[in-house]
């Protein structure tokens, strides 16, 4: 589903990715740990084709970027640490644009549907900036999800979420997660990552340095193999 | 860091010379104006400046296209030099030109078209550095400045032709006759020869000073990249 | 669930109908802009002392100087919004050409001068007794001149946007390219108020239009340079 090789990203004269491989399969959820300015939203961003790369080759859902990057784009969701939403508009109003900018066909039946996903149906008259920072980042994925993307990246979804909000994003990820989809996750909080993720992926000096499955953990824990790859 | 080449200093020696020749033959060798006398003389380095003033503002616009396609940062040296050496042209242009208009004209500045028109250009020089200013990655300053270069390079001769409109409505300070008249004089073929000498020479010097430029931006580079080299 | 790619047309309507669904709610970028336009018009007023005489040869100056004012104010209000919350991602990731969302912004930022535009002019009208404003050519290059201005004004905003110094920017970036199409829109509506043959209004008239062809095509290509990454 997602297929990078030898990814280079400059910046100017700093080398923020260098030539990092990377894939995940359809059904696979991947936790992306890593401390920060490691290059994981940089490396999301371009996954999401925010940003080109700068050498290498990188292939979402079949399509390269930077070349085919509309069609990325058409079979792709993201979550940003930002909601991308607008404070303006109803909750339901924001769905509905951004069903217009994906070309969704059935429009008001899809957004009801997604609405009542992630548990916002009876807030769709009100105002997004209204919201807590839960609510908004639940109306964010469901915001992601509306095209019925093939893969979903999350760039540290958690991010000023209390304990509830938390909870009850979980219950949204796992729901999203379990469509069959490609998930790529960016986080600091392991515990979180260690119940969600099917994968593990170190990211760290620019490079992913190691990998490990849910089912390697039998014995040790994700901390210890986390800092086992940082210390490497 | 690779040596001077020769050219360069070849190019050097003669723009010293070109200089010195054609001061010889404004001041010295062309015979003096009957009406105005010897203030008439800052005509010629006035049209050597402003030829280079203008050729610099096609230059960089024509650079930033060759940029915005090629990513090559050579081509924003380029453009970036070709902004910077004609913005200090354009200035001595405009600052001669005030002080062979005092006499001629009666003032020191007049809303003439070609006046007008180079002191929009060089608000847009002014605006071109604050924008560089205020961007840090030099991918994105370059993107930019390209873009700004470009639009500034188009719209000045729309200004141009704009402002020849007002001529009608905006008084000239001195009395019936137009602008133009009042400054006009008949170039005898000492005076031309001087001009062209004046061209020639300006424009050896624009060459070489644009040449030194894009080499001192090649070492900034460089300078950047051993920085960060060494802070890694 | 189906979904087809929208056309950029289409993609660009759903860009500027958001931004007026959130306008009209909030209503911060149009009062701005108006009460901003109106202390111009103020103060313009008895800096000018805009009497009978005056006001003959200045209202033309005086109503773009206004609309220039007010419309940067817009514009970079109108580019913030995207921007603070990272919503130009959101944009960007849509699966359409970026072209589209130039178009719409610009289509949105437009349509709040416009009406920015609707309100002052009546009201300059009734101030000063002047219904020569209401001649069809002065709307006419009033709409010229505000499209060309938007174009390149939406373009700038974008990048101003993405500066250090933002705000600031854009007006000392706008201008000094602007000054056509505000002096031909001066020059245009001048003669019309001062009810000049046809013909003479016609040279900035045709200044006018080629700006406005020139800078809306040339933005329109080139604002993909602007917001990739």
């Amino acid at each position: 589903m997602i297929e990078v090789k030898k990814l280079v990203k400059r910046f100017g004269l700093k080398t923020v990715l260098k030539g990092l491989d990377f894939s995940a399969q359809a059904g696979e959820f991947v936790a992306l740990l890593g401390p920060n300015g490691a290059g994981k939203t940089t490396f999301l961003r371009i996954l999401s084709s925010l940003s080109r790369p700068t050498l290498g080759s990188v292939r979402v859902a079949g399509y390269s970027l930077p070349d085919e990057s509309a069609k990325v784009r058409a079979r792709l969701g993201v979550v940003s640490h930002q909601p991308l939403l607008y404070p303006d508009l109803t909750a339901e109003e924001n769905l509905q644009f951004y069903a217009r900018m994906y070309g969704v066909v059935n429009r008001a039946a899809r957004v009801a549907e997604i609405l009542d996903m992630v548990g916002l149906e009876k807030r769709r008259r009100d105002l997004v900036g209204a919201f807590s920072r839960g609510m908004q980042q639940r109306l964010a994925i469901g915001r992601a999800v509306l095209h019925d993307p093939e893969a979903i990246l999350f760039d540290e979804p958690y991010t000023g979420l209390d304990q509830d909000a938390s909870e009850m994003l979980d219950g949204v990820l796992r729901s999203v997660a379990a469509q069959g989809r490609a998930v790529v996750m960016t986080s600091h909080d392991l515990v979180r990552a260690e119940s969600l993720a099917t994968r593990f992926d170190v990211l760290t000096r620019g490079a992913i340095v190691a990998s490990a499955l849910r089912d390697d953990f039998q014995n040790s824990n994700l901390m210890d193999f986390y800092k086992k790859a940082l210390a490497a | 860091m690779q040596s001077k080449p020769i050219a360069l200093t070849v190019l050097d020696v003669l723009s010293v010379i070109g200089i010195g020749a054609a001061t010889y033959f404004a001041l010295v060798f062309a015979p003096t104006e009957a009406v105005m006398g010897n203030v008439q003389r800052v005509f010629y380095f006035h049209v050597g400046t402003a030829w280079v003033g203008m050729v610099g503002f096609v230059l960089a616009a024509v650079a930033g296209v060759v940029f915005l396609i090629t990513k090559d940062l050579k081509w924003d040296r380029l453009e970036f030099a070709a902004v910077e050496v004609s913005a200090m042209f354009f200035f001595i242009t405009i600052a001669l030109g005030s002080i062979w208009a005092r006499p001629a004209w009666n003032t020191w500045w007049t809303w003439d078209p070609r006046l007008t028109t180079a002191a929009v250009t060089e608000l847009v020089y002014i605006a071109y550095f604050m924008l560089r200013a205020g961007i840090e990655d030099p991918e994105k300053r370059a993107r930019f400045g390209a873009v700004y270069a470009l639009l500034g390079g188009l719209s000045a001769p729309v200004t141009f032709m704009v402002i020849r409109l007002f001529r009608t409505i905006h008084p000239v300070v001195i009395g019936n006759q137009s602008a133009a008249a009042q400054g006009g004089f008949d170039m005898e073929s000492g005076m031309l020869i001087a001009m062209f000498v004046a061209i020639g020479a300006f424009t050896i010097l624009f060459v070489d000073l644009i040449w030194h430029r894009v080499r001192l931006a090649k070492l900034e580079a460089t300078v950047e990249e051993i920085k960060l080299k060494n802070s890694i | 669930m189906k979904t087809s790619a929208p056309s950029l047309f289409s993609a660009a309507l759903a860009i500027a109908r958001k931004d007026l669904a959130a306008e009209f709610r909030s209503r911060e970028l149009i009062s701005a802009m108006l009460v901003f336009a109106m202390l111009v018009i103020l103060i313009f007023n008895f800096a000018l002392e805009l009497d009978v005489g005056v006001r003959q040869s200045v209202t033309a100056g005086v109503l773009w100087t206004t609309f220039a004012f007010a419309g940067t104010l817009g514009l970079n209000r109108s580019m913030a919004v995207e921007k603070d919350r990272g919503c130009m991602d959101g944009l960007l990731l849509a699966p359409v050409d970026r072209s589209a969302i130039f178009f719409g912004k610009a289509l949105s930022n437009l349509a709040f001068m416009l009406l920015v535009e609707a309100i002052v002019l009546p009201l300059y009208a009734l101030l000063y007794n002047e219904t020569r404003v209401f001649k069809l050519e002065f709307l006419g290059v009033l709409a010229l001149g505000s499209i060309g201005y938007i174009a390149v004004g939406t373009l700038l905003s974008a990048m101003s946007a993405q500066t250090r110094t933002r705000d600031v920017l854009l007006p000392i970036l706008l201008f000094p390219v602007a000054v056509p199409v505000l002096l031909a829109s001066v020059k245009a509506s001048g003669g019309i108020i001062a009810g000049l043959p046809f013909e003479e209004i016609l040279v900035p008239l045709n200044l006018l239009i080629v700006y406005d062809v020139i800078f809306v095509a040339v933005s329109f290509m080139i604002f993909d340079f602007i917001v990739e990454e």
